[in-house]
């Protein structure tokens, strides 16, 4: 399907290069945001949605198939996380690894069903199983209804590294964060990446090659459904509760807007736009209900004046690949 | 010089039929655009199929390829069944395809293009043969995108990428569309040259003089039919067929 802009340029050597020498100075920006001052919480949440919104970004991005039901990975994650360190007690890593095992086969399962349609269908699909997911959990008795599951338990990764300490917690968001986008880095860079570039840009083509282009973007959406899933794991430690609002339809669509604010098919894209939008609800948050206003003009004013967001429109001026 | 004991079809098979198309039918939608295709190109050969625009030319290729998914009829290629086929399976069985449009992935390199296709079986091209056919490709393997290479340029990576994947039976649209008279040349040349190596190639073209200088065979298409076949042999006794149905 079409997506509003694409941004992908082909990897060459400088390109890669480029977006190494960017990931570095992200990482070390990054590592030295315990010692700014900035306020550690709001950068640990801007990180998990960084994460969820480069998971959504290898979808639509270099996969070109637009999900409007990304949300139900991220919170599904986030309840089976939950669930599994308030009741059943287990460490902070069989945590993730519950909650990111749960997401991985809700996308197999939703991909299966999905990935036959395209465009407009599949985002329907999409958005449609969400909803579903949604109703289940608002029903289901270990979720709470609207209450959510509250008061998480940090507890110590891998019994050295105690979570509830915030610097230590914020390091290991970080590092987690740093790994899961440079396992996204490589997958666009690999093979693989490069056959879902070509079934974006010409599906019968890419088929009459030899590819079968339905299990290419099934694997692409099962990864991009797993990796939502670990942000929404990881969420669960830096907020310590697993709400209905992790899998509401609006969380679908704000994803939507961190990638298109941050350039769609962009490797760092994501990241700003995410950073963009939780900056704003987090220091507009006295506006009240005027934040989902603003975001909207963004929005409009994104889609009109640079339909390659902020990461595209540099990359495009500057002839980098980023 | 290409290694002919790389390549894909010894000569000494030529003469069998590799590809027999029956009564092949296909619809976009609603629209019935091949009406009963008959035709078979024999293993070795150079065919090619003439017409005018919109005869079906393009339509049978695709067929072929399995890229037109309502189709009827029987195209069996050495002896195995395509009509019920993906177009992936096809692809696998050693049949390429380089489109008109040559289909060049405009978010990959140069090289990222080339080396796409996956091989379907031994006896492909290595590099190194490759850039031997296309000198060009190799200076401008470096370059950024894939589609700001010239037409020429295009043409020549669309055909060098599926001699990479060991296909052995090709079926080129139109590939002196659009091109300088020495980039046709230099593309008539290297049909010859696949042929020489045992290549088997169905081609659609327009352009009747240069089909005249490769081909082994003509089929003429009209209204979704083939109507008239003739060796390159019997080419000036045809003219006045040609005259009459392609208006050359």
């Amino acid at each position: 399907m079409s997506v509003i802009t694409d941004n992908s340029t082909p990897a060459s050597g400088r390109g890669i290069r480029d977006e190494m020498v960017a990931f570095v100075i992200m990482a070390a920006l990054l590592a030295t945001v315990p010692f700014t001052g900035i306020y550690p919480f709001f950068v640990m949440q801007a990180l998990c949605f960084a994460l969820f919104a480069c998971a959504f970004n290898l979808l639509i991005g270099y996969g070109g198939l637009l999900s409007f039901g990304h949300a139900m990975f991220l919170g599904t994650a986030g309840y089976f996380t939950a669930h599994a360190l308030k009741v059943w007690g287990v460490s902070p890593e069989i945590g993730i690894v519950v909650g990111t095992a749960g997401a991985c086969a809700l996308s197999i399962v939703t991909g299966w069903i999905s990935i036959r349609r395209q465009g407009i269908y599949f985002a329907m699909i999409t958005l449609a199983l969400s909803q579903l997911v949604f109703f289940v959990y608002l029903q289901t008795p270990f979720t709470h209804g609207e209450d959510g599951i509250q008061g998480i338990p940090q507890g110590m990764l891998f019994g050295l590294f105690d979570l509830s300490k915030p610097t230590i917690l914020y390091y290991v968001i970080l590092v987690a964060f740093l790994l899961a986008f440079l396992l996204i880095f490589r997958t666009i860079n690999s093979p693989f990446g490069e056959v879902l570039k070509a079934i974006r840009e010409n599906e019968p083509r890419a088929v009459s090659l030899g590819y079968k282009a339905d299990q290419y973007k099934l694997m692409a959406f099962i990864l991009s459904g797993t990796l939502s899933g670990f942000a929404g794991s990881l969420k669960v430690f830096v907020a310590q509760n697993a709400s209905l609002t992790d899998v509401h339809w609006t969380m679908s669509g704000e994803i939507v807007l961190m990638a298109l604010i941050g350039g769609l098919g962009t490797v760092f894209g994501p990241v700003v736009g995410a950073f963009i939008i939780v900056a704003m609800q987090q220091y507009l948050a006295g506006f009240g209900q005027w934040v989902t206003v603003i975001q909207g003009v963004i929005f409009v004013v994104c889609v009109l004046t640079f339909r390659r967001g902020i990461v595209g429109e540099i990359a495009a001026l500057f002839k980098r690949s980023l | 010089m290409v290694d002919v004991k790389t390549a894909p079809d010894a000569p000494a098979k030529a003469g069998a039929p590799l590809l027999e198309i029956r009564d092949l039918q296909a619809w976009y939608g609603e629209s019935h655009v091949l009406h009963g295709i008959n035709f078979e190109v024999k293993t070795g050969e150079v065919v090619t199929l003439l017409g005018r625009n919109g005869a079906g030319k393009t339509s049978t290729l695709k067929s072929i390829m399995g890229m037109i998914p309502k189709r009827t009829g029987s195209v069996r290629f050495d002896g195995r069944e395509l009509i019920k086929m993906h177009s992936d399976k096809i692809a696998r069985l050693g049949v390429a395809i380089c489109p008109e449009e040559r289909g060049i992935f405009a978010s990959l390199n140069v090289h990222e293009n080339l080396m796409l296709p996956p091989t379907v079986r031994s006896g492909g091209l290595s590099t190194e043969q490759i850039f031997e056919l296309f000198p060009n490709l190799k200076e401008r393997l470096s370059s950024s995108q894939g589609t700001k290479l010239s037409g020429g340029e295009q043409q020549m990576l669309a055909i060098a990428r599926i001699l990479r994947t060991g296909a052995r039976f090709l079926m080129l649209d139109e590939p002196t569309e659009g091109l300088a008279p020495v980039i046709i040349q230099q593309i008539g040349r290297t049909i010859q040259r696949l042929k020489s190596e045992g290549f088997t190639i169905l081609l659609v073209e327009q352009n009747f003089r240069f089909a005249s200088t490769v081909a082994d065979r003509f089929y003429i298409v009209e209204h979704g039919k083939v109507i008239d076949g003739f060796a390159n042999s019997e080419l000036q006794a045809n003219m006045d067929k040609l005259h009459t149905y392609l208006g050359v």
